[in-house]
């Protein structure tokens, strides 16, 4: 039987065809799969790295909703212009809790990894309100609509939850009281401050919109916006910890 | 006829589907009252809706049938069942210039924001993914179920498999485009590119996948051919394949069962890594496994001619499904995932040159001796121009996924341009010529209404994706060279925005490019309406169509 003659058995029987096909897809996904659950460098805890507070997962959430990640990248790659353009490169230990990952495909506009602290409240305000106020030449649409919509707290609790569930170390102690902390960081005179910074250490809490009342959608996106990029301290990142 | 009238029950699958459809409008009425977003109310109402009319639609050709179901066989010929495929057929049509038309939007908004509106549903962030979406998974995805099942009968000499199961195949996966569309608007998204659709729309495709599936391997098992053709083969890798990924990259947990949002069980690198190897194999399997089924059979069909080399086709069928797995990252070049993930997806990507040509040489070479037919037959054109665009878009693949030209072109247009070569040029030119076959064949005409018109799609369609593939290509090389620029003192020479405000020229190109491609599947429509409207019928001839191979 000739080589080519050997093949009959594949066009011959489906079943052995499908077979074939699930044999030959498997190898290069499990071999490049598997391995990223099991890795140091890409499953590395860094200090400083943790859970987004209710208000910041509310936020990201509209992030996702509005489609941000089509124009916006979240990954700063090691190369001199971008680490000069957006700071340090992008560590996987950082976008460890982004269920999903927002590291995005095109940069219509710039990377966002490092944006948080970069430009005050006032600016991310009047900028997703109208971007073009601020800057004329930008063809970002308008998000003005965000500050009239509040945030929709009553399903908060389950949103944590269910991040648990899916790895993301909240405690019952944050998600008994995720209302009170989505409320407390978008209002430095809340009562529950203290409790809220006991939660999330270092977490930011301020009016972001700038507006009174209930948080709105915009105080979430830009609490969010202000947060990217600034959990680890890179004065004290050991980034040869990961060489072998 | 008539003594069976009296005998003429309802069979198992009508019963049972009618059954299910009644269980599924109550459940989804309830989801509908329980709902704890209006985007869920109005998914679950429009599935309430599709459930109630199924089952009148089910009942409704129960009593108009006659008591025994088609026969598979008449006078010892296959009774095809075109019916599904004619559906499917419409349905890519209408979709395709739907999808183009909101390119054509989105494009625009990218050169003169003010057309973003400023409203929730009209901006470029949510239209972005119904523009994906309707044109890979409701056009393409139409042509390849029609193709596909008109394709997989010819060539097995057998009528499709199931009674009900290829209209539910159909009818289903165009409704969860409609789920997946309308969520869009309504901000419904998982945010994994081309896999956006929330958990309960994939769970909806999940099952239609597997209908799908089974229907052609059924089609298959009950074939007159002692061979499998090799359409066949890509057809099948491509609807395993996609249930493989759809299952891998999509797994989520609701937050709650009576709402539309949800969290993908992946994070971080992991989900990263899931993502690209679903989101480069939707294009390995999807848009080229599937496309190549309709290259094998469509262009051996149209030229006369059998297929060029039937161990070429062995080779590449394997090569291109074992090495096209492991290409997904190359989209992660320079990020987080550890280098040797990424330097294995760029050799593979290189590799998979070889089978790509190999393929491209096999359909192009299927014409020796039917050359000449190029010059008379617009059609036999616009199928080997797409696979003339399948080779220059798989050669430009490979070399962007070098590292070093990564790090220029990611993240710029020169992708986008990259893209819509393939997608323009490959899937869309394969798919109209496939459609332009089919039309014709599907409802019996001599011939298309006119083949000038075929002539001036081709041709606008042309100068169209020109236009915006050479806009893209200028675009993202200069996006990239200024991003990465230097003054001689050592500064970073361009600020971020001088980069998108020199983009904006191009990017009015890039929409009259795109407005181009959409005149000419206008035109397509008009011709495809007056072929079945006014086109002379086909002498209804004794012999049955020649099966290739």
């Amino acid at each position: 039987m000739s080589f080519w003659s050997r093949h009959q058995i594949f066009e011959k029987n489906s079943i052995v065809l499908i077979g074939g096909i699930l044999t030959v897809i498997a190898i290069g996904g499990l071999v490049e799969i598997t391995p990223m659950f099991y890795l140091k460098s890409t499953i590395e805890a860094v200090d400083g790295v943790r859970p987004y507070t209710p208000l910041e997962l509310a936020g990201r959430n509209v992030y996702v909703r509005e489609g941000c990640y089509l124009c916006h990248s979240q990954m700063v790659r090691p190369l001199r212009d971008e680490v000069e353009r957006y700071g340090h490169y992008s560590l996987a230990a950082e976008s460890m809790y982004d269920h999903p990952f927002q590291w995005g495909s095109k940069r219509t506009g710039p990377d966002l990894a490092r944006v948080g602290a970069k430009y005050s409240d006032e600016w991310h305000v009047t900028h997703l309100t109208n971007p073009r106020a601020i800057v004329p030449q930008s063809i970002m649409p308008g998000y003005a609509f965000l500050s009239e919509t509040e945030v929709d707290v009553s399903g908060m609790a389950s949103h944590l939850r269910t991040s648990r569930a899916v790895g993301v170390p909240y405690s019952d102690d944050q998600i008994a009281n995720s209302v009170a902390d989505l409320k407390a960081q978008a209002d430095p005179d809340n009562a529950g401050l203290d409790a809220f910074a006991k939660r999330y250490p270092k977490a930011v809490a301020r009016n972001f919109d700038g507006k009174p009342g209930m948080p709105t959608e915009m105080d979430a996106l830009v609490a969010y916006l202000q947060m990217l990029g600034t959990l680890v301290d890179f004065k004290l990142y050991n980034k040869k910890v990961n060489l072998r | 006829m008539n003594q069976s009238q009296s005998a003429k029950s309802m069979t198992h699958g009508e019963a049972g589907l009618a059954i299910v459809f009644a269980a599924s409008a109550f459940l989804c009425l309830f989801a509908t009252a329980k709902a704890l977003d209006t985007a869920f109310a109005f998914h679950a109402s429009l599935a309430c809706a599709a459930s109630l009319w199924a089952v009148f639609a089910i009942v409704n050709r129960y009593y108009d049938r006659p008591a025994a179901l088609p026969l598979r066989e008449i006078n010892g010929r296959p009774n095809y069942n075109m019916g599904p495929v004619k559906f499917s057929a419409v349905m890519a049509m209408f979709w395709g210039i739907a999808g183009f038309a909101v390119g054509l939007l989105i494009a625009s908004q990218l050169a003169w924001p003010a057309l973003n509106f400023d409203l929730p549903w009209t901006s470029f962030g949510r239209l972005r993914p119904l523009h994906t979406s309707a044109v890979i998974f409701a056009f393409g995805g139409n042509v390849l179920i029609a193709t596909s099942f008109y394709v997989v009968q010819k060539t097995c000499r057998v009528r499709l498999a199931g009674d009900l199961a290829p209209w539910f195949v159909v009818i289903g996966y165009n409704f969860f485009i409609l789920i997946a569309g309308t969520g869009y608007l309504l901000g419904v998204t998982q945010s994994k590119e081309y896999a956006e659709p929330e958990w309960y729309a994939d769970l909806w495709l999940t099952i239609v996948w597997v209908a799908y599936l089974l229907v052609f391997l059924m089609t298959i098992i009950k074939r007159k051919e002692p061979h499998i053709f090799v359409a066949n083969w890509f057809y099948l890798a491509f609807i395993v394949t996609i249930a493989v990924l759809h299952l891998g990259n999509n797994p989520a947990l609701p937050v709650s069962v009576w709402g539309s949002k949800s969290y993908i069980a992946w994070g971080g690198v992991q989900d990263a890594m899931f993502q690209w190897w679903y989101g480069h194999n939707a294009v390995g399997f999807f848009l080229t496994a599937g496309f190549l089924a309709i290259m094998y059979y469509f262009i051996p069909k149209r030229a006369e001619r059998p297929v060029y080399s039937y161990r070429l086709s062995i080779i590449h069928f394997w090569a291109i499904i074992f090495l096209y797995i492991w290409a997904g990252p190359h989209h992660l070049h320079y990020t987080a995932l550890p280098d040797w993930a990424q330097t294995l997806g760029m050799t593979f990507s290189i590799m998979l040159w070889m089978p790509s040509w190999g393929g491209m040489i096999n359909g192009l070479m299927t014409l020796s001796g039917a050359w000449d037919k190029l010059r008379t037959d617009p059609v036999l054109r616009m199928l080997v121009v797409s696979v003339a665009f399948y080779g220059m878009a798989t050669f430009e693949g490979p070399l962007m996924s070098i590292k070093v030209v990564n790090s220029l072109s990611h993240y710029t247009d020169w992708t986008v341009g990259h893209v819509h070569s393939g997608a323009l040029g490959w899937v869309g030119f394969v798919s109209f010529g496939a459609l332009y076959c089919l039309i014709p064949w599907l409802w019996d005409r001599k011939g298309l209404y006119s083949l000038k018109l075929v002539n001036w799609h081709f041709w606008i369609a042309t100068i169209g994706i020109v236009l915006y593939i050479s806009a893209m290509w200028v675009s993202g090389i200069l996006q990239g060279l200024m991003w990465r620029a230097y003054t001689s003192l050592g500064f970073l020479e361009y600020s971020f925005i001088e980069s998108v405000e020199a983009m904006h020229p191009f990017y009015a190109i890039r929409a009259a490019g795109g407005a181009l491609f959409l005149i000419g599947a206008l035109i397509m429509a008009y011709n495809l309406w007056m072929t079945v409207r006014v086109g002379e019928a086909e002498a209804q001839s004794p012999v049955a169509l020649q099966p290739a191979e």
